[in-house]
């Protein structure tokens, strides 16, 4: 859990690839410690939204902010938390874990590691590689990595698409549980995960963005209640609308 | 089992052809010697052929070596900075269009009769298949391990050294086994140029007194050596790739 309260994250402009319109104008806010889940169909650039702030995308031209409401820049301020299929496949799991560190040219702290993997409990597993592994602990690696890395600010890209429903539903409790007091921006395609996990809910679309008032229930809400279910199926009507 | 009766098989029924062949055409052994003759050859002239060999083997693995060496730095190289990308990859395209083959007279002539001109036609021949196929895989880093590497503050050399070339030395590895085919071409090549010792040599001298059986020995002494070659860098690449679960 960050220490002091991590800031909001503000996207304000459009966004354009070689001239043509990719996105916008739109006005997303990730509210300070929170999880906002973004929804939308394939193509309309949710992946490239998570990019832009990200700081990876190197072809899309964004107009307008990017940034963070303490004013400080986001650089090094921001943990990706992609699929576990992202670990790097030579490295065990610990060595998975610890990349950051030795991408930065510092020496990885192996105390904080192993207390990271019990927590998400993978300490049978620190020296198996990725793909000794199942998908449901994979993607735990991939949760453990990014905790390791203690950013405030977490961008998640669907991280949990691939996985069975039962693994998928256990890591949205584990993901949520670790990640609460972090601004967390999620991308997902399942109006089921954003129904479970969203603080807030957005659906981006072509025309811009659509907000959708979450369940009441704290995060992460029971897959059976029925305010969720509800919001999931209001969730998913939306998704199908034309837009 | 069954793979090596195949194989076997295989071997013994090229041998049969080519002893009717003798038979049927009735050929004369100062044109085609017939198996058994160079069988006979072979052995009755193991320590000529051994000596031969070591230095043709020699040459093969110091330009193996080197190839992969200098492959592997400058498909690096390339593959970190767009300049030298843009200036150095039009040549390399270009020299690939001369024909190695070509150069040795002026390799002899520049590294001399001794076994540096041989390495060198080897390192030559070897080096563009290791650094292109290395060079293609470099760039080809799946795209969510940049993403992922950059976020997390890495500097371009570490992203190189952590990332990049890790997820690359399965197209190093594919550089490398062509390479091992290459090598032995390379050192023939320059050994039928000018030398005075090694495989390639003996065959040239063998087939000017008309000892063929001899030529045919040597012939197979440098396939099979090639052949091991092959299958043992194979082997240990698999090895090392499999060690790390990728490949």
């Amino acid at each position: 859990m960050p220490a002091a309260m991590p800031p909001a994250l503000l996207l304000d402009g459009t966004a354009r690839i070689g001239g043509a319109p990719l996105f916008g104008p739109v006005r997303l806010e990730a509210a300070a410690g929170r999880i906002t889940c973004l929804l939308g169909p394939s193509g309309v650039g949710k992946t490239t939204l998570l990019r832009l702030v990200a700081g990876t995308d190197e072809v899309t031209r964004f107009e307008g902010t990017i940034a963070a409401s303490d004013g400080a820049p986001l650089a090094g301020r921001v943990a990706l938390m992609a699929q576990g299929a992202d670990l790097l496949p030579w490295l065990d799991v610990t060595a998975n874990v610890t990349l950051g560190a030795r991408l930065r040219g510092t020496r990885p702290d192996a105390a904080r590691a192993r207390d990271i993997l019990a927590r998400t409990g993978l300490s049978d597993h620190a020296h198996k590689r990725p793909h000794a592994l199942s998908g449901g602990q994979r993607q735990r690696a991939a949760l453990a990595r990014t905790l390791m890395e203690d950013r405030p600010l977490v961008l998640l890209d669907e991280p949990f698409s691939a996985l069975d429903a039962g693994t998928r539903a256990q890591m949205q409790e584990l993901g949520a549980h670790h990640l609460l007091g972090r601004t967390v921006l999620m991308v997902t395609h399942d109006p089921g995960e954003a129904a479970r996990m969203g603080h807030a809910i957005h659906i981006l679309t072509a025309g811009g963005i659509e907000t959708v008032a979450p369940p009441a229930a704290p995060v992460p809400r029971p897959v059976d209640d029925p305010e969720t279910l509800a919001v999931q199926g209001r969730l998913l009507a939306r998704l199908r609308a034309p837009a | 089992m069954s793979r090596l009766a195949a194989i076997a098989a295989s071997t013994a029924l090229a041998l049969a052809l080519w002893q009717a062949l003798v038979v049927l055409a009735a050929l004369p052994p100062f044109i085609l010697p017939g198996p058994a003759r160079v069988a006979e050859t072979l052995w009755a002239s193991r320590a000529l052929l051994l000596e031969h060999a070591g230095i043709t083997i020699a040459e093969v693995l110091i330009g193996l070596a080197l190839g992969a060496i200098l492959g592997g730095l400058s498909a690096i190289g390339l593959a970190a900075s767009p300049l030298a990308r843009g200036l150095i990859r039009p040549m390399m395209v270009f020299s690939q269009a001369i024909p190695v083959f070509a150069l040795a007279p002026i390799l002899t002539l520049w590294l001399g009769y001794g076994l540096w001109s041989k390495v060198a036609m080897a390192l030559l021949i070897i080096y563009f298949p290791v650094t292109s196929s290395f060079f293609d895989a470099l760039m080809r880093t799946p795209q969510p391990w940049l993403d992922m590497g950059r976020v997390m503050g890495a500097s371009r050399a570490r992203l190189m050294w952590h990332i990049r070339v890790p997820a690359a030395w399965p197209g190093f590895a594919s550089g490398l086994r062509l390479a091992a085919v290459y090598a032995p071409i390379g050192a023939i090549i320059g050994e039928w140029v000018g030398a005075s010792k090694g495989l390639g040599y003996l065959m040239l001298l063998a087939n000017g007194r008309a000892k063929i059986d001899l030529m045919f020995a040597a012939l197979i002494v440098l396939a099979v050596f090639t052949l091991l070659l092959h299958r043992a860098v194979d082997a240990a690449c698999r090895r090392w790739l499999d060690g790390r679960a990728v490949g």
